[in-house]
């Protein structure tokens, strides 16, 4: 039978992996949005596997409001990307530096 | 090994995988295209665990709109790659570092065998519906909460239009301050002109 570290196993790995991905495309936006949608599917897998193992229903409903903010955030995101595009004709992370801090 | 495990392997790998090309491809659409079969993987993952509503919500929300708006947003994009490629390993040593210490806290934590002793369905999901269950829990202890998440799905709504919307130049659209400080003498002029005879002159002959 799966247990519920299995589970925990993968949701771990794909953490990892997103979080390389992070550090890998540290110049295209586009790449790093989607590496923090992968992160938030590894938060949920964790979030389902809890639900399931430990019987309690309230994860899932957790998993349902953050799909809610992630579907937010993202076409938020995406709005800004356009915008940027637009005005700077790139998306390098690395050549954001108008705001002069 | 029964069936359930296979399947989990199965669509387990694919997961990893397709999340693994996700943050490698050199194409962004690949890349997109990726993180579709990724979620498609994590939906199977979440029928094994009996939450068939969130599966299909999965399905719906993320394969069937967030991922056709990357989708549109990386084809809109004329993208030059190779300049964002530049120096693509360099961080790479660091990436997997900090990778495999989260890796091993995990597993430090995973090792206690109080995980590995859950192996059956927690009592009240083996035999439940999956939707009516989180339904009557939505609807009432969460329901507050719910309205909050239209609200943020509202003001995502507003944020991405006002953000992305630009006026056309020559776009006819009615300013109702200029229409209101209009006055007639800027409209219409009125000359004086002496009358004119031809018309009774070409009638005489």
């Amino acid at each position: 039978m799966v247990s519920l570290s299995w589970y925990l196993g993968v949701g771990a790995l794909l953490f990892a992996i997103s979080v390389v991905g992070i550090f890998l495309n540290r110049k295209n936006l586009i790449v790093l949005l989607m590496a923090i949608e992968l992160m938030l599917l590894a938060v949920n897998i964790n979030f389902v596997a809890f639900s399931h193992y430990l019987g309690d229903y309230h994860g899932q409903v957790f998993v349902f409001f953050i799909l809610t903010v992630a579907a937010a955030e993202s076409a938020i995101g995406l709005a800004i990307l356009v915008v940027l595009f637009r005005n700077l004709s790139t998306i390098d992370v690395q050549e954001l530096d108008m705001l002069k801090g | 090994m029964d069936a359930q495990s296979i399947l989990f392997l199965i669509f387990s790998g694919v997961l990893l995988l397709a999340a693994l090309r996700v943050v490698t491809a050199r194409n962004p659409v690949h890349a997109v295209l990726f993180l579709v079969l990724a979620f498609f993987s994590a939906a199977a993952l979440w029928i094994l665990l009996r939450a068939e509503f969130l599966a299909i919500a999965l399905v719906l929300v993320y394969v069937g709109a967030v991922m056709v708006l990357f989708l549109f947003v990386v084809m809109m994009l004329d993208i030059n790659i190779d300049k964002l490629r530049q120096g693509f390993w360099r961080n790479a040593p660091w990436g997997f570092g900090v990778a495999a210490l989260i890796v091993l806290q995990m597993w430090l934590v995973l090792s206690q065998p109080q995980w590995q002793g859950l192996t059956q369905a927690g009592p009240g999901i083996a035999n439940a519906d999956n939707t009516r269950a989180l339904g009557m829990l939505t609807f009432t202890e969460y329901v507050f909460p719910l309205q909050i998440a239209g609200v943020i799905l509202l003001v995502a709504i507003i944020a991405a239009i006002g953000l992305t919307l630009r006026g056309r130049k020559d776009s006819k659209s009615q300013d109702p301050s200029r229409q209101i400080q209009a006055r007639a003498q800027d409209r219409v002029r009125l000359v004086s002109m002496p009358t004119e005879d031809r018309a009774r002159q070409n009638k005489l002959p």
